[in-house]
């Protein structure tokens, strides 16, 4: 509800265009985070190669209409059950996986797909990348920062509320129970390797929408949508905002989207200043941002 | 045949470097359970700090050497003042640090240093050994030689002192060390410290071969994260079998496939062997307690 409401009272205060582009990309990455924490802070289960997924979100809407005509609203959908599929096959054997083994094999993962996406110029550019023709619903063609803002905080809100009642369900609640023990879980009779698949699932289709939006909102995509750095980014936002809470993904997105922005003043100490951030940031609120000041206020309260 | 030997020894040095590499990922994870993904930034360190101390007229071996102590120094102040503070917190905050703290040297070494690629000249110069048909650099065999000193020292420094033997305690047990007396805080600092130095006389020891820059780091990590997984975690034998391994399914991948797909094949052997073996060549599966 107040997630909602910001959205729509937000841009009452935004003075000019810039202000919609960010707040855009805030909401994309949100999503691609909410997906991610379902899977790190539920279900326990580390990923450090979501950008893959990113990426073959976003390369379906670029490949697609170029090559095959397709329109690129229909590839949104075809990237997001390619990566479902990609998920459940590449899934099934690793995430039998546990902890920093699940950690390398998941980032070999996303590293294929970003070395397949930069060596495969003809289909995709290379490393330069490609154009991505503009998304249009009903012969209307999608442009300008303001319409991306309100579809994609209208699609995150949409993934939030799946993502709560997901968690309140009786398979969220299994999840939970996966995270706190995988045998405890398994005695109880949960079948742990087919939540966990599904939830990685589940989550590999978070990031792929987020990824098409991505590339159709920017126009363009490189294969760095789906680098190392982009996985980093990706985790490094779920833990910043913390685990196990949506809200926080959130704020983690909105904080390393808007922190670079605002740190490009300091021209050449950006990444150095940026890197000392996350290390203050997780020594003093290490549970991650919103459920540290949730214990505070609640501390307060008492 | 000619051809196999060549690769073979460009794989070997180039997987001595990530087997140094791994080794540092070993040696922390030893000490403290982390895993620490600033290793890559010690590398580049190394490397960077010994070109520009050396540009500024400073001889090269003793260049060298003020690289590798103002590395380690690095590796100690990045357990006092980003780890010991967080200590508690849980693993994946530990492990968002070490990132951060990587971004933060990467950012820093860019304005201390600059954007652009460096060399240095190789100890034993530049003439190419003809050997069996193949060509091979003499600062290959530096390479390997170093790192097999290296690997031997570490090895006898383990097993035979005090201090070592201080580290294996805490690997094994960390509040039962602490109850026999050993100042197990001291023993993760001093596998910072060690860490960084092993790092940094990698990176002096591969500048020669392949070029360094202030982002050369994040590579290195990956590949030596990957090694020491490949071989099990916590195992100092799989850090080294698994650094040769992937620098050898590199070269041969690159020389016999293609070089655009190396890093790929080097991945994809890493995904089946952890898919057949789930704890990495030489790991231990933990049984977990509930």
């Amino acid at each position: 509800m107040v997630v909602a409401a910001a959205f729509v009272t937000m841009p009452w205060f935004f003075p000019s265009a810039y202000y919609y582009r960010v707040g855009a990309l805030v909401f994309i990455f949100a999503l691609a985070v909410a997906g991610l924490n379902l899977l790190m802070g539920f279900a326990g289960q580390v990923s450090l190669g979501h950008a893959g997924f990113l990426g073959i979100g976003a390369y379906s809407v670029a490949i697609g209409p170029a090559h095959l005509g397709v329109p690129s609203w229909l590839c949104l959908f075809a990237g997001a059950v390619l990566s479902a599929a990609v998920a459940f096959f590449v899934g099934r054997p690793i995430l039998r996986l546990k902890g920093h083994y699940l950690a390398v094999a998941t980032l070999g993962f996303g590293l294929l797909v970003a070395i397949v996406l930069t060596n495969e110029a003809g289909l995709t550019g290379g490393p330069d990348g490609m154009t991505v023709p503009r998304l249009s619903l009903f012969g209307w063609s999608v442009r300008g920062s303001d319409v991306w803002y309100w579809i994609a905080g209208t699609t995150f809100v949409g993934g939030f509320v799946l993502a709560l009642n997901l968690m309140e369900s009786p398979s969220g609640r299994a999840l939970q129970a996966i995270h706190d023990s995988e045998i405890a879980a398994l005695v109880l009779g949960i079948d742990v390797a087919r939540k966990k698949l599904t939830i990685f699932i589940i989550s590999a289709v978070y990031a792929s929408v987020a990824g098409s939006y991505l590339a159709l909102f920017n126009g363009h995509v490189t294969p760095d949508v789906a680098g190392f750095l982009r996985s980093i980014e990706l985790v490094a936002m779920v833990v910043l905002g913390g685990m196990g809470s949506i809200l926080g993904s959130l704020v983690g997105a909105g904080l390393l989207v808007v922190l670079p922005q605002a740190l490009t003043i300091f021209h050449e100490y950006e990444q150095a200043l940026l890197g000392l951030i996350l290390i203050v940031f997780m020594i003093f609120l290490r549970r991650g941002i919103v459920p540290s000041i949730a214990a505070i206020i609640s501390g307060w309260r008492k | 045949m000619a051809e196999l030997l060549q690769f073979v020894f460009s794989g070997l040095t180039v997987g001595a470097i990530y087997a140094l590499v791994a080794l540092g990922f070993t040696l922390i994870y030893k000490a403290s359970d982390i895993i620490n993904f600033a290793q890559g930034e010690f590398v580049m360190l190394g490397g960077m700090t010994t070109v520009f101390v050396a540009d500024a007229g400073v001889p090269l071996p003793l260049a060298a050497l003020i690289a590798i102590i103002a590395t380690t120094a690095i590796g100690l102040a990045l357990h006092r003042f980003a780890i010991e503070p967080a200590r508690g917190a849980t693993s994946v905050a530990l492990i968002m640090i070490t990132i951060g703290a990587s971004i933060f040297l990467r950012g820093t070494a860019q304005i201390v240093f600059d954007r652009r690629f460096h060399s240095l000249p190789p100890l034993l110069g530049a003439d190419p050994i003809q050997f069996g048909g193949a060509t091979i650099l003499p600062q290959s065999l530096v390479v390997l030689a170093s790192a097999t000193v290296i690997v031997v020292v570490l090895w006898l420094f383990i097993e035979r002192t005090i201090l070592g033997k201080a580290v294996i305690a805490t690997a094994a047990n960390r509040l039962a060390a602490r109850l026999i007396g050993v100042d197990t805080r001291r023993i993760v600092a001093f596998s910072f410290g060690m860490s960084a130095a092993i790092g940094a006389i990698a990176g002096v020891l591969i500048t020669p071969i392949a070029l360094t820059s202030y982002d050369a780091g994040t590579l290195l990590a990956l590949k030596g994260f990957a090694a020491a997984m490949l071989g099990g975690i916590g195992s100092a034998l799989g850090a080294v079998v698994g650094g040769i391994l992937i620098g050898m399914s590199e070269a041969l991948a690159a020389g016999y496939l293609s070089s655009n797909y190396k890093d790929a094949v080097a991945f994809l052997i890493i995904l089946i062997v952890l898919v057949a073996i789930p704890q990495g060549l030489f790991g231990r599966a933990k049984i977990e307690r509930v």
